[in-house]
């Protein structure tokens, strides 16, 4: 297998852009990248989106948005893995590089969120649609069946919960690009409306529009499009039961323990040396589960760890510096890349006020569902 | 929810059909080909009992359009006295009182309309258990 790097990227701001459809997001963020690395050409194009079929009524993503980019004949193909298809799209084209098939590859994700879908139905359909949304269940439901198990099973409180959406918030008001770039009080979060008990409706990532890509090479190539490459170290992917109910215990993300432990493996590190991390926080009871999966604190602490200041900036293991999915927003196919870019711009000292002193070996996990797939990517400056 | 689609579910749905592995004693709800825990193909079939212990649980302030008139309402993730999990709405109660370790007994009932022509749709919900 080739070592493989990211050499540029691109990705549009994140919130409501109804001044920009599905494929207007896609090109501004493919174009970007494809501009930062001084290329016309790839030799092929990941496209993730979890449900532009059900979102704006349009599949087949791979050659409209080759051809919106004037790349008609260009392979590309369309990845689904719900809110994991970002990811997922990156490590498609990890691989592919990898292998030796080709030189110079794109990995984007987009959703385009507020054209009107009925969001909440659309996002119930990356869940067991037999076994849990027959039942009148949401997503906000199921992680909020996962915080009540964490809570019976840890002690995990509401301002625990409540202190992840304070931080990230606090991160992404750094963040020219986040939809949200404003501070949060305790007390707003505390004082939110009830979306699904215990969760609120500021401990939920918001609905979003955007688009992210990278542009994928060789690491002995990378050179030619940047000073500052970033290698890929580690690409792992795991699932898990797709039903809560199915199981062991569902206060525990399998599938995010076991692509981090295949990740860890792959990059030869341990989770003590990674220095920033990006992870899902979808609803900030899944960053307290996700922290405490892939060992970046300690299994029964990751509740303390974002009022203690362990995961904020200026702490231990600054996670989710970006905003997070909580602040930046969670277009979800987009996440996965969104996520990898925010480790890319730390290993390469470009995050500005975000900036995580030193920063050589980042973690990105994205995830999907109630975290029947996840993803890590294991990132170092070179 | 096309016909062919709902009257697939309905053995389980009605019934509690489960199917119990012949490998390992797992039992699968709804059943499937393959067990979860050996892997196994052979199956008994089985009945799971109407009744159950929450797992865990939530109540849906928000929900999706064909729930919105029952908001707020619990769903819970039980457990039956053979082993099987399976979510479900726990209803008769205030829903403010479901949590881990409460009892419940399964009972058939509506669970939606669906669709212009207002199909409905029954399965099983839990109610609290009589003691």
């Amino acid at each position: 297998m080739r070592e493989v790097a990211i050499v540029a990227a691109g990705m549009t701001r994140f919130g409501e852009i109804w001044e920009s459809s599905l494929r207007d997001l896609f090109a501004e963020a493919a174009l970007e990248a494809l501009d930062a690395a001084r290329v016309d050409r790839v030799d092929s194009i990941y496209v993730g989106c979890m449900s532009a079929g059900q979102f704006v009524g349009q599949e087949h993503l791979g050659p409209l948005m080759a051809d919106e980019i004037g790349l008609t004949g260009v392979a590309a193909t369309h990845v689904e893995s719900a809110c994991a298809s970002g990811g997922v799209a990156l490590r498609s084209a990890f691989i592919e590089v990898a292998s030796g098939m080709s030189d110079l590859v794109l990995a984007a994700g987009v959703e385009k969120m507020t054209d009107g879908a009925d969001v909440t139905a659309v996002l119930a359909t990356a869940a067991d649609q037999e076994k849990e949304a027959y039942h009148g269940i949401t997503f906000p439901g199921l992680y909020a069946m996962i915080a009540r198990a964490h809570m019976q099973a840890k002690g995990t409180t509401e301002e625990d919960l409540a202190w992840v959406a304070v931080k990230n918030h606090r991160h992404g008001a750094l963040n020219p690009k986040a939809q949200f770039g404003r501070e949060l009080k305790l007390e707003d979060v505390l004082g939110s409306s009830m979306v699904a008990d215990p969760l609120r409706l500021l401990h939920c990532s918001p609905v979003t529009d955007g688009a992210a890509a990278v542009l994928l090479c060789p690491l002995e190539l990378a050179k030619k499009y940047t000073d500052r490459p970033v290698k890929i170290r580690a690409s792992a992917l795991a699932t898990g039961s797709m039903a809560l109910a199915d199981r062991k215990d569902p206060a525990v993300l399998d599938a995010v323990q076991l692509s981090g432990e295949r990740a860890y493996k792959m990059a030869g590190v341990s989770p003590a040396d990674i220095q920033v991390a990006e992870v899902h926080d979808c609803f900030t009871i899944a960053e307290i589960c996700c922290i405490e999966a892939l060992g970046l604190a300690p299994p029964c602490s990751g509740r303390h760890a974002a009022r203690s200041g362990l995961t904020a900036l200026g702490g231990k293991i600054p996670v989710n510096t970006s905003g997070g999915l909580k602040s930046k927003g969670h277009p979800v196919g987009a996440t996965g890349i969104a996520q990898a870019i925010e480790i890319f711009e730390q290993l390469r000292g470009e995050a500005g006020a975000r900036q995580v002193k030193g920063a050589r070996l980042g973690l990105a996990q994205n995830m999907g569902g109630s975290g029947a797939s996840s993803v890590v990517h294991i990132f170092e400056g070179v | 929810m096309p016909s062919p689609r709902y009257w697939r579910e309905i053995p389980a749905r009605y019934r509690l059909e489960a199917a119990r592995c012949r490998g390992c004693g797992k039992v699968a709800f709804p059943p499937r080909r393959a067990c979860s825990a050996c892997r196994g193909r052979e199956w008994e079939k089985t009945n799971l009992s109407w009744k159950g212990k929450v797992i865990t649980s939530t109540v849906v302030q928000v929900a999706p359009t064909e729930f919105q008139m029952e908001a707020p309402y619990a769903v819970a993730v039980l457990e039956t006295p053979e082993g099987a999990r399976l979510m479900a709405q726990v209803v008769d109660c205030d829903p403010s009182t479901v949590g881990p370790g409460m009892e419940v007994a399964l009972v058939f009932r509506r669970l939606r309309k669906e669709g212009h022509g207002g199909i409905l749709c029954y399965g099983f919900k839990a109610v609290p258990a009589v003691s």
